[in-house]
């Protein structure tokens, strides 16, 4: 197992929002976000469904548009400008709920192409890029399947490895093991947990208790859209400061 | 406890549910009325059949070169062998027609290469197939260079024209329905409108409307002496109206491709030309394998227009010689010839859509 990088060690922002608001035509999603993402942190999100967890991921790489405040990703500023939401897409993955595959692409295919297309790599050193991934996900051995021949969970695991093929600085999960039978979820956190071990900076959105008291630094409880809670996992889990995150954990710990 | 559980074998399924005796009573004979009506069916296929049978090919004229030469009850194709030269070939020069032969052989050869799996190079040939041989295509049937004798479009027709205007239809009107499908869908509303104002007009018009345009109104705004060819006029109008048949059927397909590729390809980095033909377009084409093709097949069909606008396709050749009085009354004859003549490229197209549905089947979904 690698150590453990200490986040506190290292300063250096990678994200940061700042009054960050967002509307869907009348409806106020995102109220005031103000949220700072060190190099290496691992930030678990979780909330009520409809509190603008995802959203704000979402955001995060332009996947969303926020209409005030600033989102600054390794130093450069999301705006209306095509070139920095390309740079920034290019050092952030992402990983779905529904894995997003490229169904008509091979399972290497899936993890080369973005590399081929968008870093100008090779052809040949995609590949053995993208194999070295597949292997560190543990399905090296589908390459050459196509995405609707694996199971949910192998799905999922090729997505994280074709997030990781572009070489991203941060990762973004938007609830990976949602749409995932119970016996496969186990198989996509173990990947994620190494991922976290080797020192990536993460945002995660997820309901996993258990990962987020394994591997998070911090754990932000959103409701509303607004960021209600923000603590380590400790404190978080043993010691919610306010009622409405006290109501949601005994509403999913104690059943 | 500790009792195994043992997994029951899977047994093949019962002997009166498989075979072709059981087939047929499940399927024909399966109540007192569906077999009265498997009999009257099978009666009335059979003497169909059989009167098919006995007047194209057992009491049929087949050599000759005159109406003398058909004596026999059934169908006189020696009408259709009398004239086949101008029913492929039009009135170009007889000693010309070479050209149209060369022409079709390299265009086969170039099908072909695409159309088998293994050939190598294919983007090349492709190219080649898109960009160079129209050029070649155009000096061969045309002529006026490289010391060929001029043949003028008026002179094109029969099943040469009708492939003409089909093919150059097919080719050009695929890459047009793509932009504006995806102008259409576009977020800049300049661009959208202006591609669902054309969508609407060309759909909202009939070809014929679009071909007497061309041939008979378009003339009279333009300066004598910068008249186009006829030909070339009604060429685009059938490209311009299959275009925009072409876009709505590209736009079902776009619409059928989950949001969630988009942002797939979005948060991966890639920008809107190669999101669009890297990821979208291909799962698009795909889905809409069958529509396209639909479209082709009524294209090539609606090339037959034509002959109102004074075009002599395969249709309007046959039908002029019917009205000739040295074979008047094989009306029959001509136009089976026609149907069949149509048939075989139409299904052509078709057995090929569906050859390709199933390779680029990819399992998903």
């Amino acid at each position: 197992m690698t150590t453990t990088p200490m986040p506190s060690n290292d300063n250096q922002v990678m994200i940061e929002l700042k009054n960050v608001n967002k509307w869907y035509g009348a409806f106020h999603v995102l109220k005031d976000i103000n949220l700072t993402v060190r190099k290496g942190e691992r930030i678990v999100i979780c909330g009520p469904s409809g509190s603008g967890k995802s959203t704000m991921i979402r955001c995060i790489n332009r996947l969303e548009e926020h209409q005030k405040g600033d989102i600054i990703v390794d130093k450069v500023p999301l705006t209306n400008d095509l070139k920095n939401i390309e740079s920034v897409r290019r050092e952030v993955g992402m990983v779905f709920q529904h894995f997003n595959l490229f169904p008509h692409l091979t399972v290497l295919q899936n993890c080369t192409l973005a590399p081929i297309w968008v870093r100008k790599t090779s052809q040949k050193d995609a590949e053995a890029n993208a194999m070295r991934f597949l292997e560190r996900v543990k399905i090296p051995q589908q390459a050459l399947k196509y995405p609707g021949q694996l199971s949910g969970g192998q799905q999922q695991r090729v997505a994280i490895a074709r997030s990781l093929c572009m070489n991203p600085q941060v990762m973004l999960f938007d609830e990976p093991t949602s749409a995932l039978d119970p016996e496969m979820i186990k198989e996509v956190l173990d990947v994620m947990i190494e991922l976290a071990e080797e020192g990536m900076t993460m945002l995660c959105v997820t309901h996993e208790m258990g990962f987020a008291k394994t591997v998070a630094d911090r754990v932000i409880f959103m409701d509303g859209g607004e960021i209600i809670e923000e603590n380590n996992p400790h404190e978080f889990f043993d010691n919610p400061q306010s009622e409405r995150t006290q109501e949601f954990l005994s509403q999913i710990l104690n059943h | 406890m500790g009792k195994v559980h043992v997994p029951k074998p899977s047994l093949p399924p019962p002997s009166n549910s498989i075979g072709a005796i059981a087939w047929a009573k499940k399927h024909l004979f399966s109540t007192p009325l569906n077999s009265v009506l498997t009999i009257i069916g099978m009666y009335l296929v059979v003497t169909m059949g059989y009167w098919t049978i006995n007047w194209a090919f057992i009491n049929a004229d087949w050599v000759g070169d005159s109406r003398e030469a058909c004596t026999s009850s059934g169908a006189c194709w020696v009408f259709v062998s009398a004239r086949f030269n101008q029913f492929i070939y039009g009135f170009y020069p007889e000693s010309e027609i070479w050209r149209v032969n060369l022409m079709f052989a390299i265009f086969t050869v170039l099908l072909l290469a695409l159309v088998i799996e293994k050939t190598p190079k294919k983007p090349w040939i492709a190219a080649f197939t898109l960009v160079v041989f129209p050029i070649i295509a155009f000096f061969l049937l045309y002529g006026d260079a490289f010391g060929l004798e001029r043949v003028e479009t008026h002179k094109w027709g029969g099943l040469m024209l009708t492939l003409v205007l089909a093919v150059v239809g097919i080719v050009a009107s695929l890459p047009i329905g793509v932009l504006l499908a995806l102008g259409r869908r576009s977020n800049m509303p300049i661009i959208k409108n202006l591609c669902v104002v054309y969508i609407e007009f060309w759909r909202g018009v009939p070809l014929i409307t679009v071909l007497f345009m061309a041939s008979v109104m378009l003339p009279l705004f333009m300066h004598a002496g910068a008249e186009t060819d006829k030909l070339i006029r009604a060429m685009i109008g059938i490209v311009l109206f299959q275009a925009a048949y072409m876009a709505e059927v590209v736009r079902g397909g776009l619409q059928a491709i989950p949001k969630g590729q988009f942002e797939a390809a979005d948060a991966l980095g890639l920008n809107y030309p190669k999101t669009m033909g890297l990821i979208i377009l291909p799962q698009a084409l795909k889905l809409m394998t069958p529509g396209i093709v639909n479209t082709f097949i009524a294209l090539f069909k609606d090339t037959s227009l034509v002959l109102i606008i004074g075009l002599f396709d395969l249709l309007a050749i046959v039908q002029s010689a019917l009205a000739d009085p040295k074979w008047l009354g094989y009306s029959v004859e001509g136009y089976v010839f026609v149907a069949f003549m149509f048939w075989i490229f139409c299904f052509g197209m078709s057995k090929y859509s569906q050859h390709l549905e199933k390779k680029l089947n990819t399992g998903h979904r």
